[in-house]
């Protein structure tokens, strides 16, 4: 319904604080799921985590690895080169600041076993599950 | 199955882990005359400037070829006997195989300038490897002048690289623009102007007449007096050892499985020649997501497994101090939407219902989806492309396709 909370969430998965408003206050986000909206049509857009990842095969430095089908990103090894950024057919990939491109990670660097989006969006919108796809 | 790969960077670390989602068990051997372990070749310039460590050049982890089973051989391979299936390397030593692969890469061009011969040795450096990399770094001090002939993607990087370390960087190319093959004369110049705001000079639509010593004498007449000399004019396919073996046209021919024309023999990456989708044109497209999709490719297939690979399309990345441009395809079509707003521009060149290419400068965000669209050669009228040129995103598909897309379909 395009509320946006899904991008909060995210953005504070990604910070130390633990309370969110707190961590997140004057900040400008740049979460790792983004909606899209137009014209009163809104859905959340994140990592795929495909079977043949673009992102991963590009990738000039090898920063980016699957691992249990979840792809991720050592943020030492990256240079922001940002081919990953250009290869991704989803725009699922993103330059941040702090010198390494930022993905959905589904969480696994967190502590929490459910993706940060999934828990908190208020409508059980987001839902985590394996599906059977083309790509 | 015995396999057998030669080259050890993205090509070949594509044919292994190519071959390993099919087969666990068969023995890889993969010949390098590099001694080192896998590494990320556009790391290089990183390397000089200082920000990459020896475990950070790594191209995969310390435990690759432990893991993957992987004999890795320091050597140089002379010839192949493909009636023997037999390889010789410079010393002498033989080694057969079931299944070759060729990821032999590219190797500097050096035109025949005038003079060349007689800077010294010592004063005259390659930028396309560790190595050149590694001694390009032991001869630069606060004193040197460089001159780096050539301005593109290979000059450039070097020439961030070692600005800081050195007294002068000037860069010469017969091109009117810097990065003349990717970028059209409004996204070149920020570039230029960035880069001479950090003190590289320019010498463009000119060339090197010829070497006097170490001064170069350029076409118009201007000398440049150097102390280090950085050739980046180009690359060329390293075609030589399946010469008389299997076709070779520009560079080695294969086909969508990554087979050359001769059994068993399989090449990928720098060294062969690959169908542009973007255009239908054959060319050598030297960038490293093509060497390790089209080694991945070859792998799979020589481990028995079904592969192809005909989604080739030029692809660039590039950054220069903190200003990025990403560009794919190719700049044809007869239509252009074109967005210029300080730094930034966006340009997109489309033609009869398809996208054939684009410029970003600046916001490179969902890049992506534009390069999808080229890749794919999706008819633009099944799509919101007018959406689309203003902001890239998901957004643009139909309903059907999105749920396709991003999820297994229903809603
Ligand atoms: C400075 C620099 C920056 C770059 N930046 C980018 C970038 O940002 N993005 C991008 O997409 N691409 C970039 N490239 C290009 C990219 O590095 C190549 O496309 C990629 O490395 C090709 O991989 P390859 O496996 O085909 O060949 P190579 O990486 O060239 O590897 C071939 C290997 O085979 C070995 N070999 C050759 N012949 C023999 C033989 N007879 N016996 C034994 N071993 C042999 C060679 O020594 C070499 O180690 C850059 C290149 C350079 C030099
Ligand atoms: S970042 Fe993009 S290409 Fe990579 S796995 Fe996710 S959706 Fe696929
Ligand atoms: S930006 Fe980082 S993760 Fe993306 S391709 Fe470049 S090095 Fe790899």
């Amino acid at each position: 319904m395009g509320c946006h909370l899904c991008e909060y969430y995210c953005a504070f998965a990604g910070t130390d604080g633990s309370d969110m408003a707190r961590a997140l206050k004057g900040i400008k986000i740049n979460p790792r799921i983004k909606i899209e909206e137009k014209d009163g049509i809104s859905f959340a857009v994140s990592c795929r985590h495909c079977r043949e990842p673009l992102c991963v095969k590009g990738c000039i430095t090898g920063a980016l690895t699957v691992a249990d089908g979840v792809i991720t990103i050592d943020r030492d090894r990256c240079v922001s080169c940002y081919t990953c950024v250009l290869s991704c057919p989803y725009g699922a990939v993103s330059p941040s600041d702090d010198g390494a491109v930022q993905k959905c990670e589904l969480c696994v660097k967190t502590a929490e076993g459910t993706p940060a989006c999934v828990r908190g969006c208020p409508n059980n919108a987001i839902v985590f599950e394996e599906r059977e796809c083309a790509e | 199955m015995k396999y057998l790969i030669i080259g050890n960077s993205a090509g070949g670390i594509g044919a292994v882990e190519g071959i390993r989602q099919i087969d666990k068990e068969g023995g890889i051997t993969v010949i390098s005359n590099e001694p080192y372990h896998t590494y990320s070749r556009p790391l290089i310039s990183y390397l000089l400037l200082g920000k990459i460590t020896e475990d950070k050049r790594k191209y995969r982890g310390a435990d690759f070829y432990a893991k993957n089973n992987v004999k890795l051989v320091h050597g140089t391979v002379k010839r192949i006997y493909p009636e023997d299936k037999q390889v010789i390397l410079s010393g002498g030593e033989q080694v057969s195989y079931d299944k070759l692969m060729v990821a032999a890469g590219s190797s500097p061009f050096v035109p025949p300038f005038e003079g060349l011969d007689g800077v010294p040795a010592e004063n005259r450096f390659a930028f396309m490897c560790l190595d050149d990399a590694l001694n390009l770094n032991k001869a630069l001090d606060k004193n040197k002048r460089v001159l780096i002939v050539g301005a593109g993607l290979i000059g450039l990087k070097c020439a961030e690289g070692i600005l800081e370390k050195v007294a002068g960087v000037t860069v010469v190319d017969l091109a009117p623009r810097i990065l003349s093959s990717i970028l059209d004369d409004y996204g070149a110049k920020p570039f230029q102007e960035l880069l001479e705001s950090k003190g590289i000079e320019f010498r463009l639509s000119r060339g090197v007449k010829r070497f006097e010593g170490r001064t170069a004498v350029l076409d118009d007449g201007e000398t440049v007096d150097f102390d280090i000399l950085v050739l980046a004019v180009g690359v060329r396919p390293n075609t030589a050892l399946l010469k008389d073996i299997a076709e070779i046209d520009k560079g080695i021919v294969i086909n969508e499985k990554s087979e050359t024309t001769a059994p068993d023999i399989y090449a990928a990456g720098d060294c062969v020649q690959t169908v542009d989708a973007s255009s239908g044109e054959s060319k050598i497209m030297a960038l490293l997501p093509n060497a390790y999709i089209q080694g991945e490719c070859a792998g799979i297939n020589m481990a028995g497994g079904e592969k192809s690979f005909n989604k080739a399309i030029p692809m660039n990345a590039i950054g220069f101090f903190g200003l990025h441009v990403v560009t794919a395809g190719n700049y044809t079509g007869d239509k252009l939407y074109t967005e210029r707003e300080g730094n930034g521009y966006k340009r997109l060149f489309y033609g009869d219902n398809k996208l054939n290419g684009f410029i970003l400068v600046g916001n490179v965000e969902k890049a992506g989806i534009y390069t999808s669209l080229i890749r794919e050669r999706t008819p633009l009228d099944s799509i919101d492309f007018a959406l689309v040129c203003k902001k890239p995103g998901m957004m643009a598909f139909t309903r059907e396709e999105r749920n396709i897309k991003l999820g297994g379909g229903a809603v």
